[in-house]
């Protein structure tokens, strides 16, 4: 590989525009969090707060870390780590979710 | 700078620095290696001494030469030792940053500076450790698995160990963060992922443990810490805090650091098995792919050290499922390099037989592995010395061992001197009859039923004991013979030209001994698969057909 | 003959993909390392449910409100510090990283008097009023404080981090064709950012 050291990944053009954009829906996210926050969901409340900081957290990765415009080989490593945590917190509550 | 087509060796050349600051600064992955290769050995010594001390005191029942909370120490630090400072570094951060760039073309590692950074940071831990014993409050008590809540409450220095521990930790991270770049960036033109020798395969399957696995335990040991500090509630049950959740956290990393110490291993056994037999490796890919299928699995049975502190009834039965499961990639390994055996034209030299010594020890460890992942046996023998034997025969038996070997094989590679074949194979003998006669008896009165951690035992034991305390001097009169074997041919003035001792057909065997800076005259191009033997392999098929 | 430079090799050889998958396999172990936490987080509040709930009420959301605002802005400012300098505008760039690290500042000082009225309040690790209430309110400001503490840190290191490439980027070091120390140092920041993500919800946000 030696000799592909400077390869470029091939950029789309970058604005500014675009990134102010995103972080446009991230402030309408946190807005909304916060605004159903107050309303009492019983048990569903967390699914929703938890479900939104996912979706932030994808935008995150996706786009402010440039995941989109990273090779393959980057975003199976995401996953690698995600699955991991995933196997974990899902192993030990194998353990607290049944007595 | 060229010299008859012979380049100035990485033990000779002078770089920026001068003097000792020309290998404590060096960022070449050779020099780093010999840097960790003395470092580690010598905390194997001190590791070996504190257990041969411990199976001097039960050589006979009550006190015999130390009290019981010296003996407390001993085994902590003695696990302590072995664990963080021996055996986990000792394949990947000494043979594989040696090798791992040769074996795939390189020039080095992908971050020189970050791997010596990993060295002093190994360094700066290993200090830790050692100024841990001599602060007033003594060295650690807690065992090396630091439990909650003793580990609050012990007023010896657990604090030191903590952090010495949590510092290895992060050492060993840098050391997988910067194979795994390396694997994906550096090979060589033509070295694909599956022609890659299998021991790059096992340092690769191995480094994601180490990235994805060893946070959680520095994080673990960081909030233990964080509670001895300031007493924040966190695992104390005095707080509220749930002691059996620590002991989720510390194996959701501990089990999948034994991969960390037996993949690598396998790898360096599936390099010798094939050269000795002068044989292409059956089932290349099988092996390949049980490295990787090891590491994800080992990261799914952490709770098989736990069945007896009272987990859901599910998660046990999920557990001891799940770890009957690991053992088919180990068993997969093993059964290829037997057939790779097979109809070889085998050479009995050393690394051979540590080779072979590493599969009949791994293999009564990874059987006794499986005794003890059965739920009812393991309620029977859980936390007595059959565990210590177990343990010993994969830890010692497997990787100690797969040390062993990967140091026979490479060290005309390394150092351009050849040691005493006889006196080598001699060794092995003394090392393999003093290590079964020392572990083997651990199984038996661990089935009649003797603790572990115990520097006292009934007189029933007495006999097993005195066996096993015996084994430890054959043992130790091996590692003797085998060290100085090595220092012996270090010191000599005749030095060993021939490149390629074995007849191997990786990469590390087309260059010089003792390798130049930048190990390759001319990046080689890869055409072929790590271990061909076409002229073997053919003359087999005539006899076949 | 034999003097050869170690680092020629360093300097021949730069790989940016390679740096950046570095980047993000360190970055996999800061997860893991907070994911931890997370699990410690996820079985207490399994096991006290309503303590926790209690116990979230004495945070002030709007704090954290303020706090999540500061920090993903300041995420998207360090994304424009990087558009900039690929566009050779070297000045926005700086401009940009300076305003990160203002935000960066300003997190820490809301984070400080944050701590200052729970402090004030009485509620710390070991107090008399945190140890006279129940386990699993203990066990929430045990971990309300550590894990917003070590983000803290890792604010602060990200702000060095930025600081040292504001100096690299005025001094030229990093330019329009070599700015992956910039980029990584960027990728950090997210991953704090993103880390946050996650602790407002579970903090603030469960009264
Ligand atoms: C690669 C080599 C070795 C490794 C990785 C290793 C590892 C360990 C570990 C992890 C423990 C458990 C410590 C604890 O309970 O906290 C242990 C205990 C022990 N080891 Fe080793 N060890 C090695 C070599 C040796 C040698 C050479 C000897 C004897 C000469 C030895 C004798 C013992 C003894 C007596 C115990 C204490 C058993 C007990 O009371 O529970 N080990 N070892
Ligand atoms: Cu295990």
């Amino acid at each position: 590989m030696s000799g592909e050291h400077l390869e470029i990944t091939v950029e789309h053009k970058p604005t500014y525009g675009f990134y102010i954009l995103i972080w446009l829906v991230l402030m309408m996210l946190t807005g909304v969090t916060v605004a159903v926050a107050g309303i009492n969901f019983g048990n569903i409340t967390i699914a929703t707060a938890l479900t939104i900081a996912i979706i932030k957290s994808y935008l995150v990765l996706t786009f402010f870390m440039h995941l989109k415009t990273e090779t393959a080989t980057f975003k199976i490593f995401v996953g690698v780590a995600l699955l991991f945590l995933l196997i974990s917190i899902a192993l030990l509550f194998s353990d607290y979710s049944f007595l | 700078m060229h010299n008859n087509g012979h380049s100035v060796s990485y033990l000779d050349y002078k770089g920026k620095h001068s003097g000792i600051f020309a290998w404590i600064l060096s960022t070449d992955h050779k020099r780093i290696d010999l840097l960790y290769l003395m470092a580690s050995l010598l905390f194997f010594a001190v590791g070996v001494t504190f257990g041969f001390l411990m199976r001097l005191e039960l050589i006979a029942p009550g006190k015999t030469i130390m009290d019981a909370q010296t003996y407390n120490s001993f085994f902590t630090l003695h696990g302590i030792i072995m664990i963080f400072l021996f055996v986990i570094p000792g394949l990947p951060a000494v043979f594989g940053n040696f090798f791992l760039p040769i074996l795939i073309g390189a020039k080095d590692v992908a971050f020189p500076r970050i791997n010596l950074l990993s060295w002093w940071l190994y360094i700066l831990g290993a200090l830790l450790a050692v100024i841990s014993v001599f602060l007033p409050g003594g060295p650690a008590d807690t065992g090396w698995t630091f439990y909650i809540p003793y580990s609050i409450r012990s007023t010896t220095n657990v604090m030191p160990a903590l952090m010495a521990a949590f510092i290895l930790g992060f050492s060993s991270i840098l050391t997988g963060l910067n194979f795994i770049v390396t694997i994906h960036r550096m090979r060589a033109p033509g070295m694909t992922f599956f022609r890659m020798p299998l021991f790059a395969w096992s340092l690769y399957a191995t480094a994601w443990v180490q990235i994805l696995a060893t946070p959680i335990i520095g994080i673990t040991l960081l909030l233990v810490s964080i509670e001895r500090a300031f007493g924040v509630g966190l695992f104390d049950p005095a707080l509220g805090g749930d002691p059996v959740l620590y002991q989720h956290l510390f194996w959701i990393y501990s089990h999948p650091a034994v991969y960390i110490m037996i993949l690598p291993a396998m790898g360096v056994i599936s390099e010798i098995i094939p050269v000795f037999s002068h044989r292409t490796i059956f089932g290349y890919k099988f092996i390949a792919f049980s490295s990787l299928a090891i590491a994800l699995f080992g990261s799914m049975v952490w709770a098989h050290h736990m069945f007896t502190v009272g987990m859901s009834e599910t998660a046990q039965i999920i557990f001891s499922l799940l770890t009957f499961l690991v053992a088919i990639p180990s068993a997969i390994k093993i059964f290829n390099w037997v057939a790779t055996l097979y109809k070889g034209s085998i050479s009995t030299d050393a690394p051979l037989l540590y080779a072979l010594g590493f599969i009949f020890l791994f293999s009564i460890g990874g059987f006794t592995g499986l005794i003890q992942g059965a739920l009812s046996v393991n309620m029977h023998i859980h936390d007595t010395s059959f565990i210590v034997a177990h343990f010993h025969y994969v830890m010692f038996g497997g990787t100690g061992f797969g040390i062993f070997a990967a140091m026979h094989y490479w060290f005309p590679k390394m150092f351009g001197k050849m040691y005493n074949m006889k006196t080598a194979k001699t060794g092995f003998w003394f090392l393999f009859v003093g290590f079964n006669t020392l572990y083997f008896p651990m199984f038996v009165m661990g089935w009649l039923g003797m603790p572990r951690r115990y520097y006292d035992y009934l007189p029933e034991f007495h006999i097993y004991h005195l066996v096993s305390t015996i084994g430890s001097w054959i043992l130790i009169v091996g590692l003797i013979i085998m060290f100085t074997n090595f220092y012996k041919a270090l010191r000599s003035k005749t030095s060993y030209t021939a490149i390629n001792p074995w007849g191997g057909e990786t990469l590390e065997w087309t260059i010089q001994n003792k390798p130049s800076l930048e190990n390759f005259e001319v990046i080689p191009t890869i055409t072929a698969g790590p271990y061909e033997y076409k002229d073997n392999e053919e003359n087999l098929m005539k006899e076949d057909s | 003959m034999s003097s050869i430079a170690e680092h020629t090799v360093e300097h021949i050889h730069r790989d940016d993909v390679g740096s950046r998958l570095g980047m993000w396999l360190f970055l996999f172990t800061e997860l893991v390392l907070f994911g931890g936490m997370f699990l410690v987080y996820a079985v207490y509040r399994f096991t006290y449910p309503h303590e926790f709930h209690v116990a979230a009420k004495e945070l002030n959301t709007s704090v954290g409100a303020l706090n999540t605002i500061i920090l993903l802005t300041s995420s998207l400012t360090i994304v424009l510090s990087i558009i900039a300098i690929r566009k050779n505008n070297k000045f926005l760039s700086v401009f940009f990283q300076i305003f990160t690290m203002v935000l960066a500042f300003g997190f820490l000082i809301n984070k400080y008097f944050e701590w200052n009225i729970k402090i004030h309040h009485g509620i710390f690790p070991g107090s008399e009023i945190l140890l006279a209430k129940g386990n699993g309110e203990i066990l929430f400001f045990g971990l309300y404080y550590v894990m917003t503490g070590l983000h803290a840190l890792h604010v602060g290191i990200g702000m060095l981090l930025i600081e040292v490439m504001t100096g690299l980027t005025i001094k030229g070091r990093i330019n329009s064709t070599n700015y992956v120390r910039l980029e990584a140092a960027g990728l950090y920041w997210h991953l704090v950012d993103i880390i946050w993500i996650f602790l407002f919800p579970l903090f603030y946000l469960i009264t």
